[in-house]
């Protein structure tokens, strides 16, 4: 007879990390999105940007608002998001990394959306119903997401030589983080029995079928290498998250429960 | 004065009434009900309670609205007031009546197309924006294409008419 290993783990305390793992994603991907406010390369994109970001924050605001509830610690939505140190955060590395181009922020976006897509649609039937009903919520928004990425993957990975060439270095730069997503320890072994949260390796095929099928239209190689960085959902991050909080949490570090 | 509508408590149809007359913050041209955003309003004991809902989860104007409420509430006399957050099911832009539709259209948005907004997921977006025919609410003309998914706010796409060549605001179908 197979361990049972996730009846040590309280029910409560699954919970509140699974809305962490899917806040805190949305929440850096957010905030990293925010950052090209008043800097993209068109205005429409500029405005997309902020759109997207304003989705995912408000989203991450729903999402940390009810870990909060179930913690019942006193804390909030903002003081899980601006107290909290990079060890305490569980997104996907993904979601942290750095802007640098346009075919970067692009890329990264349209893999995680093509993840997020999936994962919403398994929390919306979650046995939680208030976990079904904020994935139902953001579902909507995030379809406009994944549909805005996918678009421009392909047409700025069949586009001219130089886009064509900065999206495949965005492909290859970013491809060693589209495992973790797939890959679940025991919180999730235990969300899934519960029917909390999907099985986050039953994700992969759906979204592995949407990403190849977009990377050939873009004219866009996979890579052959290793999709083998991990660690965010346990709370080991690379510099990058760090640099990030230094300037999202800056102000009330600086001046706790300041208000406006 | 309709059965059970006093000075203390007022009918709830009454508190109805005077939540249609709150313009949306930043679509000042339908109101709150318009936007079909006032899921319920109710008494509780002596607790008048107004269920909301939000359009976008990162919609900016939720706060703006709900201090709204509020403050044209108490100016009514409602002393013991609750606002509550309802997110299931959630806002659908097939709420909007066809009188709102009409004004949005009268004030150059276009509208969003009826029905269109039926199951969430990603195959339906996509379909949708390549599927879709949208007039453009200056000429009439529905020779238009999308510029973006994305607008001016969360609940609005950029399009542009290629007839009058002029830029609209098209209201999201979600």
């Amino acid at each position: 007879m197979p361990a049972l290993p996730e009846t040590t783990i309280p029910a409560d305390a699954v919970l509140f990390e699974t809305l962490l793992r899917v806040g805190d994603s949305a929440l850096i991907l957010g905030h990293r999105v925010s950052e090209w406010c008043g800097h993209a390369p068109t205005l429409e994109e500029d405005i997309a940007l902020a759109n997207v970001a304003l989705d995912l924050i408000g989203q991450a605001t729903l999402w940390l608002g009810l870990a909060a509830e179930i913690e019942g610690a006193g804390r909030d939505a903002d003081a899980l998001a601006f107290r909290r140190d990079a060890g305490g955060f569980r997104n996907l590395l993904l979601a942290e990394q750095p802007n640098r181009d346009f075919a970067v922020t692009v890329m990264r976006q349209f893999l995680f959306d093509a993840w997020h897509a999936e994962m919403l649609a398994g929390l919306a039937v979650s046995t939680d119903p208030r976990v079904a009903e904020i994935a139902a919520k953001a579902q909507k928004e995030v379809a406009y997401h994944l549909e805005r990425s996918e678009t421009l993957v392909i047409g700025l990975g069949d586009g001219t030589p130089e886009s064509h060439a900065r999206m495949q270095a965005a492909l290859t730069r970013l491809w060693p983080f589209t495992g973790e997503p797939f890959r679940g320890d025991a919180t999730d072994a235990a969300a899934a029995e519960a029917g909390i949260a999907p099985d986050p390796a039953a994700l992969e095929p759906g979204w592995s079928a949407r990403v190849e099928a977009v990377l050939a239209e873009a004219t866009l190689t996979l890579p052959d290498t290793a999709r083998f960085r991990s660690g965010g959902r346990s709370g080991v991050h690379g510099e990058a998250l760090g640099l990030l909080l230094a300037e999202m949490q800056f102000l009330q570090r600086a001046y706790p429960d300041a208000r406006w | 004065m309709p059965a059970g509508d006093t000075v203390d408590r007022p009918a709830t149809d009454r508190v109805w009434a005077w939540l249609a007359e709150l313009p949306d913050p930043e679509i000042p041209v339908i109101s709150l009900t318009d936007l079909g955003i006032v899921r319920d309003v109710a008494w509780q004991g002596d607790t008048l309670v107004v269920t909301v809902t939000p359009t976008y989860s990162g919609c900016p104007a939720t706060g703006i609205i709900s201090l709204d409420i509020e403050r044209a509430l108490r100016e009514r006399g409602i002393g013991k007031l609750r606002i509550d957050r309802q997110l299931s099911p959630p806002w659908t832009s097939d709420w909007l009546g066809p009188e709102a539709r009409e004004k949005l259209r009268a004030f150059g948005i276009a509208p969003p197309v009826p029905g269109s907004a039926a199951t969430p997921g990603a195959a339906r977006a996509r379909s949708l924006a390549e599927g879709l025919s949208v007039a453009c609410p200056r000429c009439g003309s529905d020779r238009t294409e999308r510029l973006s998914q994305f607008g001016s706010t969360p609940c609005k796409a950029a399009w542009r008419c290629r007839d009058c060549l002029e830029p609209f605001d098209y209201f999201k179908c979600i």
